[in-house]
């Protein structure tokens, strides 16, 4: 991020003011479709949706991955992969053991 | 390890020499005899075998490879050793402690690790353990990336520095699961969780006061997440010294460079997914295990691409058979036979009968033992004129190759045999209580004995190593003709900075014997223009 | 000799020596999460039809939405103080990392108010999987915070002398510590949802 002067910085400062109030509204967001009478699998789904969200504005404009150098964007696939196969790990393991059942 | 062999040969016999000072009537205890499997398992890996293939010959070698002055970060180098230092004290400590060491093996199934004494102290050490790899593999990476001498492409990195690449990445990614797990554990242990205790759980006959509602299995999941590529952390920097060993004693380029970084890189990528085959008796289904057997079969194929690639590299080669040589031409056979006894491991029908077996521990052993120990060997004889300024004894070198071979072989070759005949792992007197034991328990004996003989050839070792220091042939910077950037550096390196100049690279790692050239190698500094 | 690329980027990497060590430090910490995630997931699977929910009824989510919100902040005036160095504005700097500084106390206290709240009401980590869970996993996470503030103590006070004598290299240092420090919300963005609210 080097050589970059005043007025880059400046546009970067509002770019994050406009994330931070984003997050704040989908903090309440959340917090209030939490309330509403919706099935269990709707409010899982509207959570991490919501959730995702927040998570990739930050890691875009906070941590900068929106304008991050190849490599390291390769490092986070693979290990973002890999993340993946620990989640379905226990779901591997659940079907299974109702088929155990059956 | 061999007070438990005398146990196992000589069950309920007084254990000679140490035995009267230890226990009541000098014979090994049922509980100790635990303590010291599960010890040797985690002492052996996590204290022995990755500190030294990857701390050890990764730090020293990497940078000077790489043709750079140091680590990429000094201060956490030294974090990573002190953290180290650290877990191992507490391992090692916990033999003294009043409750014994860990005795629920080095794999520390729950429920069983939550309830036996010794496992706290287990957990607390893995912790420390798993930061300083993190820490010390971050570094490894950071090192090969950004510190490359101007002109190192990636295509002429030596072959050790991309199986450093490929295990430092394993262990970034993998250790972390087994490093929540632990903490998982530490949870059941100390505050009374049931992370891994099921509902209803029954211990002797008295339910367990626990609110249940865990599973082992998750254990089981978190831990072979890490500890399947693990057994590549154990045999990448192994395969890594082979190859340099190869390559510089053959005296040719290694055949088919390209294939050994294609394969080693998609190994650490496959490594990932075929945890699952730790785990054919969980009862898990058959689409599970099908993907699992699948994945499987399809890792075997790197690794042997990489070790057909080792094994054409000696075609038409004009062998210096010298005692680097001799152990990693040692190692092809012996990681071959661990290799290929792992297949019907890796296939859930014939992996039931055999599964905890001795078969079993035949074949790891194979991989580890016979396997990159002698690796590791081949890197301590062939560095060590780098280290030190002097070569070691040559004599002395074969007096301890040839009967480590032999005995190395004596110890495991029969394990296979018991396993077969059905003997099972982890038993206090080694099967003797089984009938169907009876026939293969005098293989006990030869085990034992061949187990002795070993630990008496590694003085050897350790009288060439010491003796060598002082009296050793003078070594110069080159003694083995090799092409890589090692080699430029005086020996030992220099402390501060490992070259007297910069270094520039100018062709691949391997260029050994190029027809019309006046010397059989030409170092990677050596510019272009020089050629002929 | 001095390592290289300490402070300037490689050129065929376009990155410094700290920035790649981070990420990876980073990546490290994304799998450990994830099997803390995927343990969360697993109990999640096995407990009884919508005992996960009802147990989680016992946290509080007016507060945690306040934590939620002061970790945000923190997040905004750690990037804040970033950029003031950038612009060579070090009292600014000074007042963003202090203000970050005091996010993370005001976490860790509202943090304690909803510990102490369940142990007055004998909820402990033994009580069923839920509370388990919830403990390691924010538990875990409050080491991470208090990790940050250790570093980010240093240097707002003592370290911050290095800024006279090399501050390009200052602000590399805090844009890494930026990045550990956006990771620790990232966490708890998801955190939050999945131990409050599902």
């Amino acid at each position: 991020m080097s050589g970059q002067d005043h007025s880059d910085i400046q546009s970067h400062i509002r770019t994050y003011m406009l994330v931070f109030g984003a997050l704040a509204i989908l903090t309440v967001v959340t917090v209030g479709a939490s309330y509403l009478e919706v099935t269990s699998g709707e409010s899982i789904f509207i959570a991490l949706i919501v959730a995702s969200v927040k998570g990739s504005l930050v890691a875009s404009y906070f941590m900068h991955l929106i304008s991050e150098r190849t490599m390291i964007i390769n490092i986070l696939l693979l290990t973002i992969a890999f993340f993946f196969v620990l989640m379905f790990l226990p779901l591997m393991t659940t079907t299974d053991a109702s088929q155990i059942l059956q | 390890m061999m007070v438990m062999r005398w146990q196992l040969a000589y069950p309920e016999t007084p254990v000679p020499f140490i035995g009267e000072f230890l226990w009541e009537n000098g014979i090994l205890l049922p509980e100790v005899y635990n303590s010291l499997g599960a010890m040797h398992g985690t002492i052996m890996i996590f204290l022995g075998v990755v500190p030294l293939a990857v701390g050890a010959f990764g730090n020293y070698f990497v940078p000077l490879q790489i043709g750079t002055i140091d680590m990429a970060f000094p201060k956490l180098n030294m974090t990573s050793y002190w953290s180290y230092f650290v877990g191992g004290v507490i391992m090692v400590a916990s033999f003294f402690t009043p409750e014994g060491a860990a005795r629920s093996g080095w794999t520390s199934y729950p429920p069983l690790s939550v309830f036996e004494p010794g496992q706290t102290l287990w957990l607390i050490g893995m912790v420390f353990l798993i930061t300083s790899s993190l820490l010390g593999s971050i570094n490894i990476i950071v090192t090969i990336v950004q510190l490359r001498a101007p002109g190192l492409k990636w295509m002429r990195l030596p072959f050790f520095v991309w199986a450093q690449l490929v295990t430092s990445f394993l262990l970034v990614l993998a250790f972390p699961p087994l490093e929540a797990a632990a903490v998982l554990q530490l949870m059941d242990r100390v505050v009374g969780t049931s992370f891994f205790l099921p509902t209803g759980l029954v211990v002797s006959g008295e339910m367990v006061a626990a609110t249940g509602g865990g599973s082992p299995l998750l254990w089981q999941h978190l831990f072979w997440f890490l500890a399947h590529p693990e057994v590549y952390v154990l045999i990448l920097p192994a395969m890594g010294i082979v190859c340099e060993v190869i390559a510089n004693n053959t005296r040719k380029p290694i055949w088919g460079y390209k294939s050994l970084v294609y394969a080693t890189v998609f190994l650490g990528f496959m490594s990932f997914i075929v945890w699952a085959h730790h785990m054919f008796m969980t009862g898990m289904g058959a689409t599970m295990s099908a993907f699992f057997q699948t994945t499987t079969m399809i890792i075997s194929i790197p690794s042997v691409v990489i070790l057909t690639a080792f094994f054409l590299s000696l075609w038409g080669g004009s062998i210096r058979f010298n005692t680097p040589m001799l152990f990693a031409l040692a190692f092809l056979p012996m990681f071959g036979i661990g290799g290929l006894t792992g297949l019907p491991l890796g296939l859930s029908a014939s992996d039931i009968p055999l599964h905890d077996t001795y078969y079993v521990i035949g074949h790891f052993h194979y991989v580890v033992a016979p396997g990159t120990i002698f690796a590791l060997f081949a890197g301590i004889y062939y560095w060590y004129p780098k280290m030190t300024g002097r070569k070691m004894n040559e004599t002395l070198g074969k007096l301890h190759f040839w009967p480590s071979l032999i005995f190395m072989n004596g110890i495991f070759m029969p394990m296979f045999i018991q396993g077969l005949a059905g003997i099972s792992r982890r038993l206090w007197d080694g099967g003797a209580i089984y009938s169907h034991a009876a026939d293969t328990l005098w293989l006990n004996e030869v085990m034992s004995v061949s187990a002795w003989l070993l630990g008496i050839v590694q003085l050897v070792f350790i009288v060439n190593f010491i003796y060598s220091m002082k009296k050793g042939e003078k070594a110069g910077r080159n003694p083995w003709d090799a092409t890589t950037l090692e080699w430029v550096a005086p020996s030992p390196p220099i402390a501060h900075g490992n070259f007297e100049s910069e270094i520039e690279v100018h062709r691949g790692a391997y260029e050994y014997s190029v027809p019309g050239r006046t010397r059989d190698f030409t170092p990677q500094t050596e510019p272009k223009k020089s050629d002929n | 000799m001095e390592i290289p690329y300490t402070v300037e980027e490689r050129p065929d990497t376009g990155l410094n020596n700290s920035k790649l060590g981070i990420w990876l430090f980073l990546a490290s910490e994304i799998m450990l999460f994830g099997g803390l995630f995927s343990a969360y997931v697993f109990l999640r699977m096995g407990a009884p039809d919508g005992a996960f929910h009802e147990w989680g009824q016992e946290l509080n989510i007016p507060l945690a939405t306040v934590n939620t919100l002061v970790l945000i902040t923190s997040s905004v005036t750690m990037v804040m103080s970033w950029a003031s160095l950038k612009m060579n504005e070090f009292s600014k700097y000074k007042l963003y990392m202090g203000v970050t500084l005091l996010c993370a106390v005001g976490f860790l206290v509202i943090k304690y108010f909803e510990y102490t709240a369940k142990f007055d009401h004998h909820i402990y980590p033994s009580t069923n999987t839920f509370m388990a869970i919830y403990f390691t996993l924010t538990g875990l996470h409050g080491l991470h915070i208090i990790g940050g503030m250790i570093v980010m103590f240093y240097f707002w006070f003592p370290g911050s002398k290095m800024w006279q004598t090399e501050p390009e290299h200052f602000a590399n240092r805090i844009e890494v510590l930026g990045l550990y420090w956006h990771f620790v919300d990232l966490v708890w963005i998801f955190l939050f949802p999945i131990l409050y609210l599902l």
